[in-house]
């Protein structure tokens, strides 16, 4: 086969498919499909079941497996959240986060729909070359660049200043988000631009009030992708701030969380917990757009 | 009075049409267009690229600039025990985390493209490991894998008896290499099967009746036709696997630091363990410069294999 036919070729309904793949008898489907699905789904979401529950155990009974059922909890308490939010700079280290993601996607969101038109709309001359520099961009990890980074973040006079992840996410957000919009404006049909345009508008004002009206599932899914990988950024956060209340929530509970030899389990639970609810709640809100655009750039 | 009022409105009219037309000249608005990606990746991700192999070469530490010395950071990286200790554990850790995340993504990928209920809901449930932050997975990993509350060790020793003792997760080199490379296959398990779910449901059912008629088995069917119809989406998904989990980073750091006495750092926690809190910059951008042949390889795997798509903006005229 070629490759080109897989872009072509349409989805099929679930009602094209059924009649044919449903081939299986009862029992058989029970152990062949029913019980690898519970059990792949039993260990995909352990950990966050363990995580919750290890955030509202009380103490006596997280370290004591003897007497007590570990797998459930008798007394649940919420003395560790509480111990979280007050007695620690965690509210901070949720707002920091939340301002360099917001503020990082947005400015990623802005460059890369210019340059996402630019590549698929305003052909030029090596406008491939310049898709093709991007793809390579995205392809550069943040693990080779920390380092020059962090010489050239202290230079600038930006070492422990949430500016520093301002303008260095967008180096991993804008390839991503260029790349999935190309595929996106590429679906919307040229014409209706031209029509646009043949009826006095400028080009400016075509990608205005045509394209990116036409392109908002595209703009909504690069956004929620942005800011899910910068809520999820480690490295430069770890190595570009010093002072506790700057960080952000990944680098936060892991290094202000852990005092010393002494684990609070539950506290340290709880803030993984309350970090993972932001990016689940905004995931559950646009899941549909989510998993299209994934599936959707991948297939490209 | 009025007159003058129109004037003026002419006057910036002009002015204005005359900034319409200069944002309708092409080459000025590609410019335009392309600046600040442009600016952004240029100053923040090629000259730092640069500047990193530069540092790679001197002998730079935190305050203090250095000076070109060749090879001898390579040269002494060589020599290295942990160094190369490192770079074996960085094949390790990507074989097989790949391996077992294709495989397992694969198994649920064919689970899933059945007829089931409520199937928008379980594909979604089964990407939250791979939408929460790694680092914050990972630390329920490290708890998970604690020595003496380890839930693991609980089932194995007291509910099922199969073992005496509790295991020692992240204290020995083996079993924490292991402990490591199953949490990275657990994350990266959704991620798989979502996107090969995505190309199994562009194979026409058709495909398979004619298999069937043919009188191909449940192995032929996914020997002869899944298979080969899922290649290309494969190789891609492959190549990106690959390139991250190769240039891992958060979950080591989170779960072991590289311990216990550096038998599971990777590459890349290396050279931050030498670079940022050990102060050795041109040390650790070697170490991060020594990554990039492997990353090269990876990118021409990806380039020549896919070679025959079309890359994706395309030269065809839409």
């Amino acid at each position: 086969m070629t490759d080109q036919s897989l872009g072509s070729r349409p989805q099929l309904t679930d009602q094209e498919r059924d009649g044919v793949i449903d081939w299986s008898s009862g029992p058989r489907r029970f152990i062949t499909l029913y019980l690898p699905l519970s059990l792949f789904l039993i260990v995909l979401l352990f950990p966050f079941y363990w995580m919750a529950i290890t955030a509202i155990k009380p103490n006596g009974e997280l370290l004591d497996y003897k007497n007590n059922n570990p797998f459930w909890v008798k007394s649940p308490t919420l003395e560790n959240i509480h111990k979280l939010l007050f007695q620690t700079d965690y509210p901070q280290w949720l707002w920091t986060t939340m301002m360099v993601a917001a503020v990082a996607t947005a400015l990623s969101l802005f460059s890369s729909v210019l340059a996402a038109y630019a590549i698929q709309r305003l052909r030029f001359k090596g406008s491939q070359y310049v898709g093709l520099a991007i793809y390579l961009a995205y392809l550069v990890p943040p693990s080779i660049l920390f380092i020059p980074l962090a010489t050239l973040i202290f230079q600038f006079g930006l070492f422990d200043s949430p500016l520093a992840l301002i303008l260095t996410y967008p180096t991993f957000l804008i390839p991503f988000c260029t790349w999935l919009l190309i595929g996106y404006f590429k679906s919307i049909p040229y014409e209706l631009e031209e029509c646009a345009m043949i009826d006095g508008a400028t080009r400016l004002q075509t990608l205005w009030r045509i394209t990116l009206p036409l392109a908002m599932p595209g703009l909504i899914s690069a956004g929620i992708f942005a800011f899910t990988l910068s809520w999820n950024e480690f490295i430069y956060a770890l190595a570009f701030i010093q002072s506790s209340e700057k960080k952000t929530v990944p680098v936060a509970v892991l290094t202000q969380l852990v005092e010393g030899d002494v684990y609070h389990w539950g506290s340290l639970m709880a803030g993984a917990l309350l970090g993972s609810i932001p990016v689940a709640i905004l995931y559950s809100f646009f899941v549909d757009y989510y998993v299209a655009s994934l599936t959707g750039a991948v297939k490209e | 009075m009025a007159s003058a009022a129109t004037e003026s409105r002419t006057v910036t009219g002009r002015r204005q049409s005359r900034l319409v037309e200069l944002f309708d000249y092409k080459p000025f608005l590609i410019f335009l267009c392309l600046l600040p990606a442009a600016a952004f990746l240029l100053v923040f991700l090629s000259y730092p690229l640069g500047l990193g192999i530069w540092l790679a070469f001197t002998d730079t530490r935190i305050g203090r600039t250095g000076q070109f010395i060749g090879f001898e950071n390579f040269v002494s990286l060589w020599h290295d025990r942990v160094f190369i200790t490192t770079v074996g554990n960085t094949l390790l850790y990507t074989g097989a985390a790949t391996v077992g995340k294709f495989a397992l993504g694969l198994w649920l990928a064919l689970l899933l493209n059945n007829h089931l209920p409520f199937k928008s809901l379980l594909r979604a449930i089964i990407l939250i490991p791979w939408i929460v932050p790694t680092v914050l997975s990972a630390i329920a990993f490290w708890w998970i894998y604690d020595p003496q509350f380890s839930i693991i060790s609980y089932v194995l020793v007291d509910v099922l008896g199969w073992r005496d003792s509790y295991i020692d997760f992240l204290g020995q080199p083996w079993p924490a290499r292991w402990s490591l490379i199953a949490a990275n296959i657990w994350r990266g398990i959704p991620f798989v099967a979502i996107s090969l779910l995505a190309g199994l449901q562009t194979i026409s059912p058709s495909l398979y009746e004619a298999a069937m008629l043919d009188g191909a088995n449940a192995w032929q069917r996914f020997r002869h036709v899944t298979l080969p119809m899922l290649m290309p989406i494969l190789a891609v998904v492959l190549t990106f696997s690959v390139l991250f989990t190769f240039t891992d980073f958060q979950l080591v750091y989170a779960i072991t630091r590289g311990g216990p006495v550096n038998a599971t750092h990777l590459m890349a926690t290396l050279a931050f363990q030498r670079g940022i809190p050990g102060g050795q910059l041109g040390e650790g951008a070697a170490i991060a410069v020594a990554m990039i042949p492997f990353l090269v390889l990876a990118t021409l795997f990806s380039y020549f294999g896919l070679a025959r798509r079309k890359w994706q903006q395309g030269e065809d005229n839409d």
